[in-house]
């Protein structure tokens, strides 16, 4: 009989994590709740570090999230978790101790997935904590200089804006037939690729980057396109922005089903053995997590903002109700601004196999798309159409809520 | 003394991400450059659907008061 569990523990200080936390409470739990971070500072808010905290604009003061202290947790941050036991219900932390529970959220996230190879060690950065964006600002704080961006995703696109804002060269190299082509589609990609063709970023498309060139400074990279041909180019600061890798390495371990570093869950949040059944008091959320959708043929990750709050709220809720878990069947949202230009997305664009152009209009900066899978509405993306994005948002939530499966 | 709920947003934070729009489309629109509008006094009816539109915000520019 699985009851409601007494002593609860967040694993990971995230977005996902606090909001857990926050939940929990207003859930009603009034039992012992710890939160455990590996970076040493209670959660913060990471979208901005690839924009205003970049530019300069913002400071750390504008990652600040919602107070922990109404909560009443026990908060142990620069404490990594090492290892999970679920026979003995003990999480093992890098400091030796062990923290006992009945009920466990793993809110982990996700890291930037690092180089493969030997790199130099100056000059070499990726962005995904507070730390890495200190570096990469004090990096753009100099003056004109050649930053290479291997990685055309919104990361990459979103830091090759801001670089130009700051009045560096930039290239900008992808593996795609242009950035972000599978998540967006080639009409919307084509769209984002004038504007960064405009600012007069080079855009390397269809490449990748092979070898970073330089022994204690970097030099420049080696970058490979689809024809097997390769060049040199000379950079001063090189961006990794390779996409993300979930943080399930302590998981390893566990027994809890895992996919390509991916923490499986049920559409209800749970985490699942490795012979797939259903554990009500361990639950996850935000970019740790891949779980199935009723929109996509196969398991998805969503690492955005708004899965992040979104999902740990349904996972604290079916920590709390074993008995009457909710389904979590998001509509994701999704924004990036580049270039001054505000995108706004739902859905999942990705899984798209017809689109339709609404609106195309590069002079003003405008672009609406609608997305579609086997001829039902999938997803949307617009460009300084904001006003349009909560239509479509209604028609994929109300269908999502007849239709719950793929 | 019935109960009143006022509603706030920081127009210097509002990004027009739209997330309390769809979290409560009775209270949040936008116009047609994209700016946010609300009701700032909206029934009480809608203070849970209102509370959660605040916390769907990533630029928390959204204050909530309920009073009395």
């Amino acid at each position: 009989m699985t009851t409601t569990p007494h002593n609860i523990v967040i694993v990971g200080a995230s977005l996902a994590g606090l909001r857990a936390a926050q939940a929990l409470r207003a859930g009603g739990h009034r039992g012992p709740l710890t939160l455990v971070g590996a970076e040493p500072h209670p959660p913060y808010d990471r979208p901005p570090l690839s924009k205003e905290f970049l530019l300069g604009h913002a400071g750390p003061e504008a990652l600040t999230l919602e107070s922990t202290e109404p909560l009443g947790i026990t908060e142990r941050y620069g404490q990594r978790a090492v290892h999970l036991d679920t026979t003995t219900q003990e999480i093992h932390l890098d400091d030796g101790s062990v923290l006992p529970y009945d009920g466990l959220v793993i809110t982990t996230g996700a890291g930037a997935r690092p180089w493969p190879d030997s790199a130099p060690t100056t000059g070499v950065h990726t962005i995904r904590t507070l730390r890495d964006a200190q570096k990469l600002r004090n990096d753009l704080a100099a003056d004109q200089r050649h930053i290479l961006i291997a990685g055309a995703g919104f990361i990459g696109c979103e830091v090759a804006s801001v670089a130009t804002q700051l009045g560096h060269r930039v290239t900008l190299v992808g593996s795609q037939p242009l950035p972000l082509h599978n998540a967006i589609g080639a009409q919307a990609a084509t769209f984002l690729t004038q504007l960064h063709h405009d600012a007069g970023v080079t855009v390397l498309t269809d490449a990748t980057v092979t070898t970073l060139c330089g022994t204690h400074r970097l030099t420049g990279a080696t970058i490979a396109d689809n024809t097997g041909t390769h060049q040199h180019i000379p950079a001063d600061t090189v961006l990794l922005a390779l996409g993300a890798r979930p943080h399930t390495d302590w998981l390893t371990t566990s027994g809890l089903q895992l996919h390509n570093g991916g923490l499986t869950t049920d559409e209800y949040t749970r985490t699942l053995t490795t012979d797939g059944t259903p554990l009500p008091h361990i639950v996850a959320a935000g970019d740790v997590t891949r779980f199935p959708h009723p929109h996509a043929p196969t398991p998805i990750t969503l690492g955005h903002w708004s899965n992040a709050v979104e999902q740990a709220h349904t996972a604290a809720h079916n920590l709390l109700h074993p008995h009457h878990p909710t389904p979590y069947h998001p509509v994701a949202s999704f924004w990036s601004t580049q270039y001054a230009v505000r995108f706004r997305a739902v859905g999942l664009p990705q899984y798209a196999d017809s689109t339709e152009v609404r609106e195309f209009d590069p002079t003003h900066h405008r672009l609406d798309i609608a997305y579609y899978r086997h001829g039902h509405l999938i997803g949307a993306l617009t460009a300084n159409r904001a006003a349009r994005i909560a239509t479509y948002r209604t028609r994929l939530a109300e269908h999502l809520a007849t239709h719950t499966h793929p | 003394m019935s109960t009143t709920v006022n509603v706030t947003v920081d127009m210097k934070l509002c990004e027009s991400h739209g997330q309390c729009v769809f979290a409560a489309p009775e209270v949040f629109s936008f116009d047609d450059d994209d700016y946010l509008v609300h009701n700032a006094e909206p029934d009480p009816t809608l203070y849970d659907k209102v509370v959660k539109a605040a916390a769907s915000c990533p630029l928390r520019a959204i204050t909530v008061e309920k009073s009395p």
